[in-house]
């Protein structure tokens, strides 16, 4: 810039005129300040908010096709059209995490996490336990059914089945089952098991088959991810001294990425357990504690949640609420575990 | 489960071939189980939902026959599903060009973390969010939408009270599938090649220039496979849509009125707490048509991304 400054000549302009570089800072505070304004006289905050932003997206545009040029105009609206959808893609997260904080708040208590729903009647306290029972068996029972499947189909992806063509179906179906709509996969476990045990069949086990047919996929995707980091000089060496293929898996390949498998698989079980609809259709609901997986309903957290919503009492609200902070808190202590372990196991692979 | 394939090379004799072929043939057989689930899905839904194609006209109301029945359900669906790619599919190109290109490096990395966090939401949580606190808010725009815009069919009105309408489901849609576009284009992005990237600003484009010019060509496979993978997950999505719609069988371009149009999954939701084997097999057939109708998309959309792949590849 300023060596141009230094050679040029008063005729010859070598760059273009261009805005200030606090230019997009004042435009900002000012269209934020006609946004208090309106707020101020009795706009709602919402409604502030919105002129501010709209004052911004045209008036640096404005300014900037005024100043600089047509194209440089264009450019500033872009860039300020894709900070805004930033920004708003933020307002649904808090808003929501702020809304179920504040009406759970309130109802969640030890009381609340100890007690069941059976003969709860009128005021009476009650509970989720029974759910939250259902939720660790039902999802628990699902982790065992697909965890050893989903990791299976990727060693056979990435160790046996590289380039062939059934890899490739594998593939192509395992992303193609990532899409089932939820309830569609409730639907086929309870096809499935009506057409065994007769039609009005309703146990866990039935949520647990429909909820891997979910999780698999996840699995299958995360586990190939991680196997595929697992550089090939490690299983040269260890075939070069003699192993065998199958404990080269067992002992060199998988034990170097399990962190990123446990990872995988947490996050798929955080993915899982607020599931409801295949619940729902599958599983039924009760209001007392069952611990049979193959007798009799089980209500699961979800479920509690949904089932206390269609009461619409004000107590079945609260309840409602009170299961979602519950639900929601366990979702992300799962996540936040899984970030963990990934951190902690991550140099293990090498990359 | 435990079929092992022939293998030639090596003869099977010693303990450690032996210990190969099992666990290459438990590797083999959960591909399998893999490739049987889906199989069965097709298989134990029409075994069980074709008897729902012919039942009782009176399990049919308001309609008389099963295509009767499941026809505004589609409409629903597919209505509900469009509103929210309408509202997710530029705000997720936008955030996700925001985490590929316009962010400072050290924000990016949280902030795709925080879309990714939007994911983690059960379903359950959304409809709780959505009929309860979304519709309230939404309720007042509405209003106004119909006072200004009444004169469009979408909001002929009159404008329900409680804000809960197919206008809101489609937000809380919109707010889900969020999070799986934006994850797919931010890669397809991520992945131009740089040297792309530097001729065209070179030649002296702007930022925004330079992504017209070498992003948006080189993703737009990608980008049409991740609307069509969010599309698919607005079709099958049951229960924001379910506790936030109070749903009937109807057709209506009406995005705003207290009565709505139901969608096959909430539709399953809702009816089947008291459903007979009969209505419990037509509620079953109206699943293997969402089933068929998502898994058409899904497949689509991997296809044209596997295709452009392909394509990059060469």
């Amino acid at each position: 810039m300023s060596t141009l400054e230094a050679t040029r000549t008063p005729d010859v302009v070598l760059v273009e005129p261009r805005l200030p570089s606090w230019a997009p800072l004042l435009v900002a505070v000012g269209s934020a300040g006609i946004g208090a304004l309106l707020w101020i006289f009795g706009a709602s905050l919402a409604l502030g908010v919105f002129a501010a932003f709209v004052v911004f997206l045209i008036v640096l545009p404005v300014w900037s096709a005024l100043i600089e040029s047509r194209r440089a105009a264009v450019d500033r609206l872009a860039t300020s059209l894709v900070w805004t959808t930033f920004l708003i893609a933020l307002v649904p997260l808090i808003w929501l995490v702020v809304t179920v904080v504040r009406e759970g708040m309130s109802t969640v208590s030890p009381d609340f996490l100890t007690y069941s729903m059976r003969n709860v009647i009128g005021d009476a306290q009650g509970g989720l336990y029974h759910a939250l029972l259902g939720t660790l068996l039902v999802t628990g029972m699902a982790a065992l059914i697909s965890v050893p499947i989903g990791i299976f189909a990727a060693i056979y992806l990435i160790e046996y089945g590289k380039g062939k063509r059934l890899a490739r179906i594998l593939t192509f179906l395992v992303d193609v089952m990532t899409g089932i709509p939820s309830i569609v996969a409730g639907l086929f476990a309870l096809s499935l098991f009506v057409l065994i045990l007769g039609p009005s069949i309703r146990f866990g086990f039935g949520g647990s088959v429909a909820l891997s047919l979910l999780m698999i996929p996840t699995v299958v995707r995360s586990t190939e991810e991680m196997l595929r980091l697992v550089p090939d000089d490690l299983r040269e060496a260890s075939y070069a001294l003699g192993v065998p293929k199958w404990r080269t898996i067992a002992k060199v390949v998988l034990p170097t990425c399990l962190g990123g498998i446990v990872t995988g698989v947490v996050l798929a079980i955080s993915r899982i357990i607020g599931e409801t609809a295949p619940l729902l259709v599958v599983a039924g609901a009760t209001d007392s504690v069952n611990t049979n997986l193959f007798d009799g309903r089980m209500t699961t957290l979800p479920v509690f949640i949904y089932q206390q919503y269609t009461y619409s009492t004000p107590k079945g609200l609260s309840y409602a609420w009170g299961g979602a902070l519950v639900l929601i808190l366990i979702v992300m202590i799962l996540n936040i575990v899984a970030r963990i372990i990934g951190k902690i196991f991550a140099p293990k692979t090498g990359r | 489960m435990t079929q092992s394939p022939p293998e030639t090379e090596r003869a099977a004799k010693t303990p450690q071939a032996l210990g190969d072929r099992v666990f290459r043939g438990i590797a083999v057989g959960s591909g399998g189980v893999i490739m049987l689930a889906l199989a069965g899905v097709f298989a134990f839904l029409a075994i069980e939902g074709y008897p729902g194609l012919s039942v009782d006209e009176g399990l049919y109301s308001p309609a008389t026959s099963f295509l009767g029945y499941v026809g505004p359900l589609i409409f629903g669906t597919v209505l509900a599903a469009i509103i929210a790619i309408i509202f997710a599919v530029p705000l997720a190109i936008g955030i996700a060009l925001f985490i590929s290109h316009y962010a400072p490096r050290r924000i990016a990395t949280p902030v795709a973390y925080l879309i990714d966090l939007l994911a983690a939401v059960p379903s359950v949580v959304y409809g709780l969010w959505g009929g309860r606190e979304l519709a309230q808010h939404v309720g007042s725009i509405q209003v106004w939408l119909h006072d200004y815009l009444g004169f469009l069919p979408f909001f002929a009105g009159p404008p329900s009270a409680s804000g809960r309408t197919i206008l809101t489901a489609g937000l809380v849609l919109a707010i889900m599938i969020l999070p799986i576009i934006t994850a797919i284009s931010r890669e397809v992005f991520a992945q131009t090649p740089r040297l792309h990237e530097e001729a065209a600003l070179a030649l002296g484009a702007t930022r925004w220039e330079m992504i017209r010019m070498t992003v948006f060509p080189y993703a737009r496979s990608g980008m049409i496979s991740a609307v069509m993978l969010g599309l698919g997950r607005a079709l099958g999505e049951t229960m924001a849509v379910a506790m936030v719609l109070s749903a009937k069988p109807i057709v209506t371009l009406n995005l705003i009125s207290g009565e709505n149009p139901a969608t096959i999954a909430s539709n399953i939701a809702v009816n089947y707490k008291e459903a007979s084997p009969d209505k419990q097999a037509v509620l079953i057939a109206t699943g293997l048509v969402l089933f068929a109708f998502t898994f058409a998309i899904n497949f689509l959309a991997r296809w044209v991304a596997g295709r452009s792949q392909r394509r990059m590849a060469r």
